[in-house]
C-alpha cells in the first residue's frame, strides 16, 4: 500500500493498517522532522504519478526478494513542522529478519529512488536540502 | 517540460511545452537547446552536473535518447524520506 499525501500521518494508524494476519513479525520506520538548527519549516515536493510509481516499484521489489504479508509506505508532502511524522515504513512477515531487511530497504532506497525534495525554512532564510553521500551508500548496500 | 524543487524556482514555472529541432537527440541535448534559448534557462541549467531527469515518468541519465518521448522532468538530486 503506497500513500503520498499532504495530511499529517498518525504512526499508530498506519501501524494499525499494517495487515499482520500470520505475520510473527512486524517492522516500522517512522521518520520525523528534526529541528536542525533552528529549522521552522519543511516542505516536501514530489513529481505526482512518478513518485507513487517508484515507491511502488520498491514495494514490489521488496516483495520479489523477502517474504512479506505486507509492506506500506505512507510519504507526507507539503508544509510540515519539527516532530511531525514525514514517512512511515512498514512490513510484516512471518519471521523477524525478512520484516527487519525489507524495512531498512525500503527507506534506504526511496531516499534515492524516489523523487521528492525537501525545502528548509530557517527564520527568513529558505533552502534546498543537498542529497548526502551517505544516503547513497545506504540504498547501494542493497544492489544484488 | 516539467521542472520541480530549485529548477522549478529558478526557471520560474512548473512546466512548458517545447518543440526542440531534429538535432536535439538526447536530454543533455535538450537542456543544452533550452539553455541556449534564454538567460533564465541557461542560468537554472548553468550546471548540468547537479541535473538529474526522467524520460515518460522513469529516471534516465543525461546521455539518454529521447526517442518519441512526451514528458521530459528535469530536477536537482531527490532528497526525500
Amino acid at each position: 500500500m503506497i500513500v503520498v499525501d499532504p495530511a499529517r500521518i498518525d504512526a499508530a494508524e498506519q501501524f494499525a493498517a499494517l495487515s499482520a494476519a500470520g505475520a510473527g513479525g512486524i517492522a516500522t520506520f517512522v521518520g520525523l522532522v528534526r529541528a536542525d538548527d533552528g529549522v521552522a519549516t519543511l516542505e516536501l515536493e514530489h513529481y505526482p504519478g512518478a513518485t507513487e510509481a517508484a515507491l511502488q516499484r520498491l514495494v514490489d521489489e521488496a516483495r520479489e526478494r523477502w517474504a512479506l504479508i505486507d509492506a506500506r509506505i505512507t510519504h507526507r508532502v507539503g508544509a510540515m513542522a519539527p516532530g511531525d511524522v514525514v514517512v512511515f515504513v512498514g512490513t510484516a512477515a512471518p519471521h523477524r529478519a525478512p520484516a527487519l531487511e525489507a524495512c531498512a530497504f525500503l527507506i534506504d532506497r526511496l531516499k534515492t529512488d524516489a523523487p521528492f525534495w525537501k525545502k528548509e525554512t530557517r527564520g527568513d532564510e529558505t533552502r534546498w536540502v543537498e542529497p548526502r553521500g551517505s544516503d547513497d551508500a545506504a540504498a547501494a548496500r542493497w544492489t544484488l | 517540460m516539467l521542472y520541480f524543487a530549485w529548477v522549478r524556482e529558478r526557471i520560474g514555472r512548473g512546466g512548458e511545452m517545447v518543440d526542440p529541432p531534429g538535432d536535439v537527440v538526447t536530454v543533455a541535448d535538450l537542456i543544452g537547446w533550452l539553455a541556449n534559448g534564454s538567460a533564465v534557462h541557461g542560468a537554472a541549467f548553468a550546471d548540468p552536473a547537479r541535473l538529474r531527469a526522467a524520460v515518460d515518468q522513469v529516471f534516465v541519465p543525461l546521455d539518454a535518447v529521447l526517442g518519441s518521448a512526451r514528458e521530459v522532468a528535469i530536477f536537482p538530486p531527490v532528497t526525500g524520506g
